[in-house]
């Protein structure tokens, strides 16, 4: 078990991921967040546990269900609200939204919305460090959807065939959106997929932090070690539909309770006070810091000004071109 | 001045960016150990070694990709797609991330990529490997397009394109690589954005650029002939397009045809002669005509591909039927 400091800390990170995504799936139904909302409730044990592996000087490269990997990596939480509120005080200008989050200052690259479509963006950040004789690495998330994908296979190729420092994360919430992944794949274990590309890959129970933690923590150090790319595949489940417009049709109640009966928040603090690491009133501590912090972001977000029409065409190009 | 091909004015902007810019390497397929696959990269393997001379495996959309990061990363790659016909497995690299990055991210980041492609028909490949897509490359806002037609620019828009901050994909006619011309080797970079009159004429205007852009030469000798005077105007920039110059031969002739090696459905030509019907409508002495390629898969028998394509004799013929008085 991780320090009692430390413990908090990971806890804290999950949690804030948790009532955050409650909040803004609150405020998409009272109109305040448009389009596509892709929650990531159930899965943060994934994105707090390998963050703990990350430096500031690595590359982040994330998917359209990435408000927990930006928050876990420290963008503020009033920047991703009012990002999601199409505010130019958002991380991206409040022009991307919930799926494209961006901050270059935390080397967070996106916030990429189709399948697979990081992975080759990781490559080459991998490639530019690599070069220029930089000690970084890139950690690129994907799911279980985007190892159908040539990308994938392509990009797991090219980086092992280049010895590039590529963390892969593949998060495996087993649908792609509706698509179980035994309905789309005749190998369905996606380690000897990336094995087969060259690349050693280790799977972990993502629902446990410490796990994951731990998993991401040995991959990095091959990474950083110069042994080439890694893979990581951490198996784990969204408690939400896909989207805000997903019915949710295509598994059962039932399974969704049985995971939802190994939520990687209430595993964790119970593990934790188990231990007699924290007490209930540590919990609830946290609880109520999050629910301020996350008042405070809505409030960023509702104050954050809108970016002038004006600015239409700004940062097509860096220097304006005619028409 | 130097005489050499358009092939050898590529590679010496290639050595020349290689040479002054450590950021700067060369990826794609067969571009090191086989020298590329129109020679363009030959010998620069041998010159600047396997790390900034990299083969790629066959995978067009991660090795695009691949050159988005590494820009993003602080490098400043080219990179080759052997063919525009390949490049259709990059597409999804190109339109959703080369060309939105910067804004969608705000401003945040910097793609400052360089994509190289051959296109065009010509050399009796047939339907798959004769396409001429850099039109639809034009229609995408957030990335630059440029289609060297001489020797010169083979050389001047390739270092423009490496001096720009944002991604820019140049299209090199594979049926020019062995054409010579004069190149001052002295000379750096070309200006993107800017057409020229590579001929003046006061009689019409035959706007074209690329691999058209020696055939419209040609029929303008021809014309010549005829006593008709054919301005030709090469594009060079397909985008941003250069509207002024373009309006402005058109002012003077009061007549144009555009001529394009792409499909004139939703062609690039479409959108020149659009530009002119807003722009210089007034000047008109009657309606913009159009010669495209034929609407079809391209054939490879050789009389059927020349009939498919835009010819010196064809754009002559379009060039006088626009002049001719009693028709």
């Amino acid at each position: 078990m991780p320090s009692r400091e430390r413990g908090l800390r990971l806890l804290r990170q999950m949690i804030l991921i948790r009532r955050f995504e409650e909040k803004a799936a609150e405020l998409y139904t009272v109109g305040k967040i448009h389009g596509f909302l892709h929650l990531y409730i159930g899965e943060e044990a994934v994105a707090v546990g390998a963050m703990q592996a990350l430096r500031p000087e690595d590359n982040v490269v994330a998917t359209y269900r990435e408000h927990g990997q930006a928050l876990a990596r420290g963008i503020p939480p009033g920047a991703v609200m009012a990002e999601m509120y199409g505010k130019a005080s958002g991380c991206s200008r409040g022009r991307g939204g919930s799926m494209h989050l961006f901050d270059v200052s935390r080397r967070f690259h996106g916030g990429h919305a189709i399948v697979g479509g990081g992975l080759p963006i990781a490559v080459g950040l991998a490639l530019a460090d690599a070069m220029q004789q930089r000690a970084a690495l890139t950690a690129c998330f994907f799911g279980d959807g985007a190892v159908a994908e040539g990308a994938f296979a392509e990009s797991l190729n090219l980086a092992a065939l280049w010895r590039l420092p590529v963390l892969f994360v593949c998060e495996n919430n087993l649908y792609a959106m509706g698509t179980a992944l035994a309905r789309h794949q005749a190998q369905t274990d996606i380690v000897r997929k990336a094995e087969a590309a060259g690349v050693p890959g280790e799977a972990v129970d993502g629902m446990d932090v410490l796990a994951v933690q731990a998993a991401v923590g040995r991959a990095a150090a091959a990474v950083r070690d110069g042994q080439g790319p890694r893979l990581v595949e951490a198996r784990t489940y969204r408690f939400r539909a896909h989207s805000m417009y997903d019915p949710d049709l295509y598994r059962t109640g039932d399974e969704i309770e049985r995971w939802k009966a190994n939520d990687p928040i209430a595993r964790f603090g119970a593990a934790l006070c188990a231990q007699a690491l924290l007490e209930d009133a540590d919990v609830a501590a946290v609880e109520a810091a999050v629910a301020a912090e996350v008042e405070v972001a809505v409030a960023e977000a509702e104050a954050g000004p809108w970016e002038p029409v004006e600015d239409l065409l700004k940062d097509v190009h860096t220097h304006p071109v005619p028409r | 001045m130097t005489k050499m091909t358009y092939r050898e004015a590529a590679r010496s902007a290639l050595r020349d960016a290689l040479r002054s810019d450590a950021r700067v390497f060369l990826m794609g397929e067969d571009v090191g150990r086989y020298g590329g696959a129109f020679a363009v990269s030959r010998g620069l393997l041998a010159e600047f070694g396997p790390e900034r001379v990299r083969d790629t495996p066959l995978s067009e959309n991660t090795f695009v990709g691949a050159g988005i990061g590494a820009a993003l990363g602080g490098m400043r790659p080219i990179v080759e797609v052997m063919t525009v016909n390949f490049s259709l497995l990059c597409l999804d690299q190109v339109v959703n991330n080369a060309a939105t990055l910067r804004h969608m991210s705000g401003g945040q980041l910097s793609v400052p990529l360089v994509v190289r492609m051959a296109t065009g028909a010509g050399r009796q490949l047939a339907a798959q490997h004769s396409h001429s897509l850099e039109g639809w490359y034009a229609h995408i806002p957030g990335i630059k397009v440029v289609a060297p037609g001489t020797v010169d620019d083979a050389r001047g828009l390739l270092l423009a394109a490496l001096r720009e901050p944002d991604p820019v994909f140049v299209f090199e006619h594979a049926a020019l690589y062995a054409m010579e011309g004069e190149v001052d080797e002295t000379a750096g970079a070309g200006e993107i954005g800017r057409a020229l009159v590579r001929r003046e004429g006061a009689d019409l205007s035959v706007i074209t650029y690329g691999g058209s852009l020696p055939k419209a030469l040609a029929a303008a000798d021809l014309l010549a002939a005829d006593g008709i005077a054919a301005e030709v105007v090469d594009l060079r920039s397909l985008r941003p397009l250069d509207t002024p110059t373009i309006l402005g031969s058109v002012a003077k002739t009061h007549r144009a045809l555009v001529v394009d090696e792409g499909w004139r459905t939703g062609s690039l030509a479409a959108e020149v002669s659009a530009r002119i019907m807003e722009g210089g409508f007034y000047d008109l002495d009657g309606p913009v005509q159009r010669l495209c390629s034929a609407e079809v898969p391209i054939p490879y028998a050789r009389h059927m591909e020349d009939a498919a394509l835009p010819q010196p004799a064809t754009i002559a013929a379009a060039a006088r039927a626009m002049l001719r008085r009693d028709g």
